[in-house]
């Protein structure tokens, strides 16, 4: 068995994470909302790849928890109190409750109806959200903050104010730290520590799940389930299990996307954002510890950057090609950013599943290893 | 009495798309194995067909009327679009039947579509794991989307049926209720029709015809087929075009019921998929009978007074969610579907 | 009483007979085979020994605990373990992960989430699992993939696997199938020394007579869906019976 040095990924992990606001700003990204984004997307698909990465089953239904988890959270700071704790609580709960219901009836098929059946489940949340729940959901607006909500804990915000929300007093969107650092200005907020804080948490318990002989169980049940079954192991309260664990990692991910911004959207459930973190996972890499992440921040970096350039932007980066050959350049390449960025990012899936399985990880390994060799011939 | 009947050839037309789309997801599952996530991205295709010709029919010679001035004093610009300047009337009649028409248009391309889909994609994936299949045609549903909204535009495109069809017609008063009680629009009468003739001949096709019967002979075992020195290979590539152009003409000639937008491939194809299941996995009859029974069924449960009674249970707008209870509960209690073999889906 | 007893099985295929009324008792620590003619029934009947087809009729006890109708895992955990035509081993995982498996559901039954418990840090399923592969001579191969064993190994590894449970039964449906012969001869050695160094009861189906002569201390003839003949292997050779349905068409 392989030796695995846990401790030291675990701790390299989590100083990346926590200079991220450092360590991003030469990238342009180090901007508190995306990097809130990228570990809040972070988490989503760490969840996500204990399922698929591990047992092999391809669901489309996680949109569904995810926004399970944002309207459970947002009621928490309707009801409840603004601090974000009882939301995150209420919205990993939450998203628990219906993965089991989804995951029981789903699982109990396999392969590709077990596909199929997510896809219809996420289709239904989301049809649920959009009109059969208004009461619950508000329906298409989506559901907001208002100034008469109880909010029973907490004391009354000044008059004509919507409170924000809050971690026992410091404000999730506060930037606490505003140093200039190499000519960079930094900006360090607590709404991004409290997200990169759970990311680490998540990396950790998705890496003691890999370890553990309970991941090894789910590992088998992508491998061989006939032999599994043989071996007096039944598949599928390990599968379900699974199947919670990630929905509750998505909750928690929607819960922390409602403490950014506290308003839950029906178009937060469409399979489309489920179909998004399928391609982060297997973009990054499926069924690696670090994959996911990479694969998340990936396309969180790619839409924000891609999805800005406009056709001014693209003639001054060809300004230098002569004539007709400038507009010809930018006419091919403007469908593919800006508004049409999807666009990439489909061509960018469809070529990592045709050439490149394995995913970035697995594709950064080759070419190291590819380095190496040449690295040996010429010495 | 009226009123039911009303809602049961209402869920006709919605049931025909969805008929359409199952019968060519079950012909490529049945045949190839595998789950083509882009099949709604065919049907949308097809409906741009549809908008792709009309366009091209109505490339217009731009005139200017120096007796006229526009709105702001300038010499009125007058297109007309080139097909009437050299045919006169006739060319206005071809503009204005040009849905129907695209069809001669959409058969060829969407077959030329799917071979090419098929030969140049997914035969690399018939080894590959199932997951890696719905993948990459997920993937390529995404860029079919994308280059389609590259194209024409995130917004829906009208299209109007011809003349000739705009209006309804009173079946009521025909079957003897009072009038206009029952009307139902021309052109989705045509389309259910045009449904009906096609899922008729795709199933003539596979039953009296020889090639038909190996088709059928590889579904139920593929191997055995191919040992008996039958290309099986090249008569599923040609299934896949057919299959590609059934959901092809499905998209044109739902044009004007519906104006296309890129995204119309997705909505459609979560439910056909929501039909197959129900229908049963790989039965062809199953996949029809299922699709015209669901759309009936989102049709009668978006009656007022059907939404009123959810309702009052704490379920308003039923109608969005019936065929997924549907699916659901067919899935719990008769996991094969409504025609499936025995075997399929019960393990 | 034997430790598995079979008594009137009887199972329909359309209006082919496949299995009829066939009644069996195994002994314990008994090396049963059970032979016949192609369409003789053997897989019917292997099939409704660990669940998979439910026979019309009839009952199968393991220790006087009814088997049909359970699932293959609530049979495994009963204590009966099998090995395929074809090895079904976890070809993406190590030979040494491989064996932990079954050790794992061996002690902590059919479900258990210990999500928090490190596999590298429990040193008594790994040395259970070390041991056994050992036995099997493959101490060498620990960290190597499943699915990058010779066949040979991996028939091994899959004997390995079912051993570290250690089963009361174990099933073996033609475990020499498309083996070269110096391959075959090397899983009649390995069952041979399992048998003799555990006294594990092994019921085998097999095809081919070398094997079956050379291992069997009980042969039943099964032809047509019924039991012809029971006997020792000298017996057998010898039946009337048998040599009219079966020796006929097959060189001893």
């Amino acid at each position: 068995m392989a030796k695995y040095n846990d401790k030291r990924t675990l701790l390299i992990f989590a100083i990346i994470v926590l200079l991220a606001p450092v360590l991003l700003a030469p990238t342009g990204a180090a901007y508190p909302d995306l990097m809130q984004r990228f570990a809040i997307y972070g988490i989503f698909a760490i969840g996500f790849n204990i399922l698929f990465g591990l047992t092999g089953y391809l669901s489309f239904g996680h949109a569904a928890f995810l926004g399970v988890g944002s309207y459970a959270a947002v009621w928490m700071f309707k009801l409840l109190t603004m601090n974000i704790i009882p939301a995150l609580i209420l919205a990993v709960v939450m998203a628990g409750i219906f993965s089991l219901i989804i995951g029981y009836i789903s699982l109990r098929r396999s392969g590709i109806y077990f596909s199929i059946l997510t896809l219809a489940f996420a289709q239904m949340s989301y049809n649920m959200a959009y009109s059969v729940l208004t009461p619950l959901t508000n329906g298409e607006t989506g559901l907001q903050l208002r100034l008469d909500d109880p909010r029973i804990l907490d004391a009354a915000p000044p008059e004509g104010t919507l409170p924000s929300t809050n971690f026992f007093g410091l404000e999730m969107k506060e930037v606490f730290w505003n140093p200039t650092f190499l000519g960079y200005e930094l900006q360090f907020n607590y709404g991004f520590y409290v997200s990169a804080l759970l990311l680490i948490l998540s990396f950790y318990i998705a890496m003691r799940i890999f370890r553990s002989p309970f991941g090894m169980m789910l590992r088998a049940i992508k491998t061989n389930q006939t032999r599994l079954n043989y071996t007096g192991i039944s598949s599928r309260p390990y599968t379900l299990a699974a199947f919670v664990i990630s929905g509750m990692f998505a909750g928690l991910a929607g819960g922390l996307l409602a403490t950014m911004d506290p308003l839950a959207g029906a178009e937060r459930m469409q399979w489309t954002v489920g179909g998004e973190v399928v391609l982060m996972v297997v973009l990054g890499g499926l069924g690696t510890l670090t994959g996911p992440i990479l694969g998340a921040v990936f396309i969180k970096y790619l839409e924000n950057i891609l999805s800005k350039i406009n056709e001014v932007v693209l003639q001054g980066w060809f300004a230098f090609l002569p004539g007709w050959t400038e507009g010809f350049v930018v006419a091919i390449v403007y469908p593919f950013v800006g508004k049409g960025w999807h666009l990439t990012l489909g061509a960018l899936f469809m070529i990592v599943v045709i050439f490149l399985p394995g995913g970035l990880v697995d594709g950064s390994k080759r070419i190291g290893k590819l380095f190496r060799r040449i690295a040996k011939r010429e010495a | 009495m009226d009123a039911l009947l009303l809602q049961f050839i209402n869920g006709l037309d919605k049931g025909s798309a969805y008929a359409l789309i199952a019968l060519g997801l079950t012909l490529i599952f049945g045949t190839l194995g595998v789950v083509n996530f882009a099949h709604g991205a065919l049907f949308m295709l097809g409906a741009f067909c549809a908008v792709t010709f009309s366009k091209i029919l109505s490339i217009a010679q731009i005139t200017i009327d120096p007796t006229k001035t526009d709105f702001l004093g300038n010499p009125l610009k007058v297109k007309t679009p080139y097909i009437e300047v050299w045919f006169g009337d006739f060319g206005t009649a071809l503009l204005d039947w040009s849905v129907p028409l695209s069809i001669a248009m959409a058969i060829p391309v969407m077959i030329l579509i799917g071979i090419t889909m098929e030969r140049g994609l997914i035969k690399h994936f018939y080894n590959r794991p199932h997951a890696d299949q719905i993948l990459v045609t997920f993937g390529l549903a995404i860029v079919i989307q994308e280059i389609i909204k590259a194209f024409f535009g995130a917004n829906p495109i009208p299209q109007a049926a011809p003349q000739a069809f705009f209006g309804s017609m009173d079946i009521g008063v025909m079957i003897g209720f009072a009038q206009d009680t029952i009307i139902y629009p021309y052109w989705r009468l045509i389309y259910f029709a045009f449904s009906v003739s096609i899922i008729a001949g795709v199933f003539a096709f596979l039953r009296f015809t020889t090639f038909g019967m190996v088709v059928r002979a590889g579904m139920a075992d593929r191997e055995t087929v191919g040992l008996l020195g039958i290309n099986i290979d090249r008569r599923f590539t040609i299934m896949f075009g057919v299959a590609a152009a059934v959901a092809g003409l499905a998209g044109v000639m739902y044009t004007p019921i519906n104006p296309p937008n890129y995204q119309m491939g997705m909505d459609f194809l979560v439910l056909s998929f929501v039909v197959v299941v129900v229908g049963g996995m790989g039965s062809l009859p199953g996949a029809v009978l299922a699709g015209f029974l669901l759309g009936v069924l989102e049709s009668f449960a978006s009656m007022p007074e059907i939404k009123n009674f959810f309702a009052g249970v704490g379920l308003p707008a039923i109608d969005q969610i019936i065929i997924y209870l549907v699916a659901v509960i067919v899935l719990l209690v008769r996991p094969r579907g409504l025609l499936g073999k025995a075997g399929i889906m019960e393990d | 009483m034997g430790i598995l007893e079979v008594s009137n099985v009887n199972k329909h295929f359309g209006g082919l007979h496949a299995l009829n009324n066939v009644d069996l008792n195994i002994d314990k620590g008994s090396l049963h085979a059970i032979i016949g003619p192609n369409g003789a029934g053997k897989s019917t009947f292997l099939n409704c020994l660990i669940g998979k087809l439910k026979p019309d009729t009839g009952s199968v006890l393991f220790e006087g605990q009814a088997v049909l109708g359970k699932k293959p895992h609530q049979i495994n955990q009963l204590g009966i373990s099998r090995v395929f035509q074809t090895p079904e081993i976890f070809t993406e995982m190590t030979v040494l992960e491989n064996v932990m498996i079954p050790c794992y559901a061996h002690r902590d039954g059919a479900f258990k989430i210990n999500a928090f418990a490190r596999v590298s840090k429990d040193s008594e399923i790994r040395d259970q699992a070390e041991h056994v592969l050992n036995d099997m001579g493959m101490n060498g191969k620990l960290n190597m993939r499943g699915g990058a064993l010779s066949r040979g190994d991996k028939r091994r590894l899959e004997m390995a696997m079912c051993l570290v449970q250690e089963p009361k039964l174990l099933l073996l449906d033609e475990p020499t199938a498309g083996m070269a012969r110096a391959d075959t001869n090397d899983t009649i050695n390995l069952l041979k020394h399992i048998s003799e160094s555990r006294g594990i009861t092994m019921v085998i189906i097999e095809h081919d007579m070398h094997v079956v002569f050379s291992l069997a201390t009980t042969i039943s003839v099964l032809a047509q869906g019924a039991i012809i003949a029971e006997d020792t292997p000298e017996n057998i050779k010898g039946h009337p019976k048998v040599r009219e349905a079966y020796l006929g068409e097959a060189e001893v």
